[in-house]
């Protein structure tokens, strides 16, 4: 599983940093990073997924 | 800077900049006098390209081979787009070959069309000099059997609209501004439909390429950065222009012996166009290739050079730099607006002498952390301007200009 954090739709509410810390963090400027290249652990599909279902802008793709 | 002078670097022979087009457009009878349209085989250019290590001539410098094959592998119908929207300020290379020699590109654009099997193509400008010229040659084409129409589509210049995403979504009539990727153009882009968008010396290049072959396309430059590349040298040097040069000469030999050398001393490069940050005088002893560009913490990017003068402020140089990366911003992403004020803002503090102590640390971290972070690579721009700056500032003041002697 790969996720993809949409830049442009990102408004910085944060929800998947708090869902999905392992993944996603909340820069200095108020928005969402990757911490990684987007492949995700098997341990963490779950919560990526949380994290993509919760983002209100939709700014969170998964494949796979 | 004299947009349309060219020159060669002297006793090569040159691919690009042939006959009289350094100071004058070829006639499309002297082109095809070059050869160019003559008819050539093109099942196995994508191969030869492959050989040649052709590099996108654009400022990212990925293998061409990849970007072709990877549309000629993608469902039919494919398109192909020769993108002339010059977006970096210090270059005026592809200006120069869409002015002087707009049928090299043409040529490419058919080559390429005919490679990965794409039955549309475009031609992408915004300077109005090229939009006339590509015009003109666009009217006078010569008829070749089996090729495909070839549109113009005019865009509004600007920086980012010159970026692959922004250019598809331009011809697909919205505007000229980057989207998110994934899809990439290769995937999804014209229509929906994979979409080769080529720099236009790339396409030249490639063209030379299939008529000339790869091992001849390899006989200049190094072997890790073969042939030759079209370079914009501007700045405090004695005669700015455009230069075809091999890879493998120091970016001082460069100056030296193509654009007369230094006209003011030196206090600093910006190499790779405005993109790659800034540098100090060492990089004058840098070796003009990808990977030594690279180490040298600068890089190749789309060839421009800018000579900053002994009596240039570095600081104030920077922070102008800065400044234009907030006004250029399509302001579509939250961290590109918020990051390029950042660093814009501290480096005006810092141009002023009045910067926080962590200034400095706060320059490099976003050399760092803001890399990556947008839909396209506007923001590593301002964010590799601050990185470097940072270093070289801290670097025991090797800034201290040298004047000319």
């Amino acid at each position: 599983m790969k996720v993809f954090l949409d830049p442009i739709k990102c408004s910085g509410y944060g929800a998947c940093a708090d869902i999905c810390p392992s993944l996603f963090a909340i820069d200095e400027f108020g928005f969402a990073q990757l911490l990684s290249d987007g492949v995700v652990a098997a341990s963490d599909e779950d919560s990526a997924r949380n994290a993509a279902v919760s983002c209100a802008e939709n700014a969170i793709k998964i494949e796979g | 800077m004299t947009e349309h002078f060219a020159d060669v670097y002297p006793g090569l022979t040159p691919r690009l900049v042939i006959g009289k087009s350094g100071s004058r457009s070829l006639s499309l009878r002297e082109e095809i006098a070059a050869g160019t349209y003559a008819p050539v085989a093109t099942g196995a250019l994508i191969d030869q390209l492959e050989q040649a290590d052709l590099r996108g001539r654009g400022g990212s410098g990925f293998p061409a081979h990849r970007k072709w094959r990877a549309v000629r592998d993608g469902a039919a119908p494919r398109v192909v787009v020769a993108n002339g929207e010059e977006g970096e300020p210090s270059s005026f290379k592809d200006r120069w070959l869409l002015t002087n020699r707009p049928h090299a590109v043409i040529d490419g654009l058919l080559l390429a069309a005919a490679a990965v099997g794409a039955d549309r193509a475009v031609i992408y400008l915004s300077h109005p000099e090229t939009v006339s010229s590509v015009r003109q040659a666009l009217v006078e084409l010569p008829s070749i059997p089996g090729r495909v129409e070839v549109e113009l589509h005019v865009v509004q210049h600007r920086y980012v609209a010159g970026e692959e995403s922004a250019v598809c979504r331009s011809i697909n009539g919205g505007p000229a501004l980057p989207l998110a990727k994934p899809p990439r153009p290769f995937e999804c882009g014209v229509d929906g439909h994979p979409t080769l968008v080529s720099n236009v010396e790339t396409l030249a290049q490639a063209a030379w390429i299939a008529r000339n072959g790869a091992d001849a396309y390899r006989a200049l430059g190094t072997s890790a950065s073969p042939g030759t590349m079209l370079v914009t040298l501007g700045g405090a040097c004695r005669r700015p222009g455009v230069y075809e040069v091999p890879y493998g000469l120091t970016l001082g030999q460069l100056i030296e012996d193509c654009a007369g050398g230094l006209s003011n001393g030196i206090g600093g490069v910006l190499a790779g166009g405005w993109f790659m940050g800034v540098a100090d005088a060492s990089l004058l002893e840098a070796t003009w290739c990808y990977d030594a560009m690279r180490a040298a913490g600068s890089g190749v990017g789309c060839g421009a050079v800018t000579v900053l003068g002994h009596d240039e402020r570095i600081e104030e140089v920077v922070a102008r730099l800065a400044r234009w990366y907030v006004e250029e911003s399509a302001q579509q992403c939250g961290v590109c607006v918020k990051g390029t004020v950042a660093i814009a803002d501290t480096l005006e503090l810092f141009s002023r002498g009045s910067a926080e102590p962590d200034a400095l640390a706060k320059l490099a971290r976003w050399g760092t952390t803001l890399q990556g972070r947008g839909a396209c690579a506007f923001l590593d721009g301002a964010a590799n301007l601050a990185g470097t700056f940072s270093k070289i500032i801290t670097s025991d003041r090797t800034m201290q200009p040298v004047a000319v002697e």
